[in-house]
């Protein structure tokens, strides 16, 4: 206590940051496994209506809109109607993070197998494929680095997102963000804004590099076309 | 809490529609009125200053084709960083240059947040026009800024004008925020709700927020396909947005 009341002063303590190195690496674990989830449950809802709409091409059209009206919807109110229903819980959080993923990776996933070149989808048929091994030995794979591209940006912007859930009383990095706000006239407030934003960053900008790297082991063909 | 039985759910949607139906929750200082006035006006005060930050800059750099790399940089950063972080961000850093709580954090982390897509995708849809064109229309006798403002600033108006909506919509969300650092708007009803567990206040202000931002989002989405014409209108697809 003595060393806060010293530093007062200041803006920033890193007697702080040393005294809870614990505390932040379990925050950005719980971080990293809300954006997992997240991602991934998003990527199989999104996995499946692309299938839909890649079948039934009318659908396209309203999947994307609902997807479009979720994605515009602010996320505090987002997760304020969730509340009265699923109350304060990890279930809130998640319903409202995987919300936000669905648009960009239906998207991506769409425009990816539509760039498949139609020649390479004609060889497979004349080859024999069935159109379901067509879609999961041919069309997938090549459009991954598309749909990789999606997930870079699902998981970037849910990693942002993560941090206003702390409202609801989860929110990983987020939780130093608003107990900071709450104590913003000290420097263990701001202290504890500064961690949790910086390492936020840290966390999307890491995982953005990772996904890069997954995309290059998985289609070492195309290192040259991946999209941004 | 309410249950999960449809008589809790009908009861509760009654309640809210009750919260609407009384006058009380209309007007004053804290009614939907005012709180609507305060978040309209902290919108449009932040987007139209970042048209004018972010725009000019953007087309005249883009123009010359310089800082296409820090254009990538700016929209991968805009992305990364917490819009909740910035508006708490702003607080202490309010206070300090004596700007007090309230309107100035943030109205700062909202410029702070809406001036890099804006300028990132204005950038992209000067840099986008068709060189041929530029080339052509040099060709016809056409000087550097009347290439610039008779070419390449019409063909791109459908892309910047896109940049502004999808700013808009997004300083909407994020003014919503403001209400934890002493902002009114209509953030207010959802902050204060769940300070006192009132879930037919944080129902109502939630549904408050979502109409205007679907509102903001559809207004100047028809503003855009009145202004642009038809032949135009395709090259706004692809344009960033950010979720806040």
């Amino acid at each position: 206590m003595i060393v806060f009341v010293q530093a007062a002063g200041g803006f920033f303590s890193w007697e702080w940051v040393v005294n809870h190195l614990d505390d932040i690496w379990d925050r950005t674990v719980e971080h990293l496994m809300l954006t997992a989830i997240a991602v991934t449950v998003g990527m199989a809802i999104s996995l499946a209506l692309s299938i839909v709409a890649l079948r039934y091409r009318w659908t396209y059209t309203p999947i994307t809109w609902f997807t479009g009206v979720l994605y515009t919807i602010p996320s505090l109110a987002l997760f304020a109607f969730l509340v009265p229903v699923t109350g304060l819980s990890v279930l809130t959080a998640e319903i409202g993070l995987v919300s936000y993923t669905l648009l960009i990776l239906i998207r991506n996933t769409v425009a990816g197998i539509d760039g498949v070149p139609p020649a390479t989808v004609e060889s497979a048929r004349g080859m024999g494929y069935t159109s379901r091994g067509l879609f999961f030995a041919v069309e997938l794979p090549l459009a991954l680095p598309v749909i990789i591209a999606g997930i870079r940006i699902a998981s970037v912007t849910t990693i942002g997102l993560v941090t206003i859930t702390a409202l609801i009383g989860q929110g990983g990095l987020g939780f130093f963000i608003l107990r900071g706000l709450n104590l913003f006239y000290s420097p263990i407030g701001t202290t504890q804004i500064v961690v949790g934003t910086v390492v936020s960053v840290a966390l999307a900008v890491a995982v953005d590099l990772t996904l890069v790297g997954v995309q290059r082991l998985a289609t070492p063909w195309s290192t040259r076309r991946a999209a941004a | 809490m309410v249950d999960k039985e449809g008589g809790g759910v009908i009861e509760f949607l009654g309640e809210v529609i009750a919260w609407f139906g009384d006058p009380a929750n209309w007007f004053g200082p804290a009614g939907i009125l005012n709180r609507l006035r305060e978040h309209v006006q902290i919108t449009v005060a932040a987007t139209a200053v970042s048209t004018v930050v972010a725009i000019p800059p953007a087309v005249w750099l883009a123009h010359r084709r310089i800082g296409g790399s820090f254009v990538v940089a700016a929209v991968n950063i805009g992305r990364a960083i917490p819009s909740f972080a910035i508006v708490v961000l702003f607080l202490p850093i309010s206070i300090r240059l004596g700007l007090g709580i309230g309107f100035w954090p943030t109205f700062l982390a909202l410029l702070f947040l809406a001036v890099p897509p804006m300028f990132t995708n204005s950038y992209t849809g000067v840099a986008g026009v068709d060189p041929d064109l530029v080339e052509a229309s040099l060709g016809m006798g056409m000087t550097d800024h009347e290439v610039l403002m008779k070419v390449e600033s019409p063909m791109a108006s459908p892309v910047i004008l896109a940049a502004v909506r999808v700013a808009a919509v997004q300083v909407v969300a994020t003014a919503t925020l403001g209400a934890l650092v002493g902002w009114g708007g209509l953030g207010r009803f959802i902050v204060d709700g769940f300070a006192v567990r009132n879930n037919v206040v944080v129902f109502a202000g939630a549904l408050l927020v979502a109409a205007l931002a679907i509102v903001t989002d559809v207004v100047l989405s028809s503003v855009e396909r009145h202004v642009v014409p038809a032949t135009l209108r395709s090259r706004s697809e692809g344009v960033e947005s950010v979720v806040a």
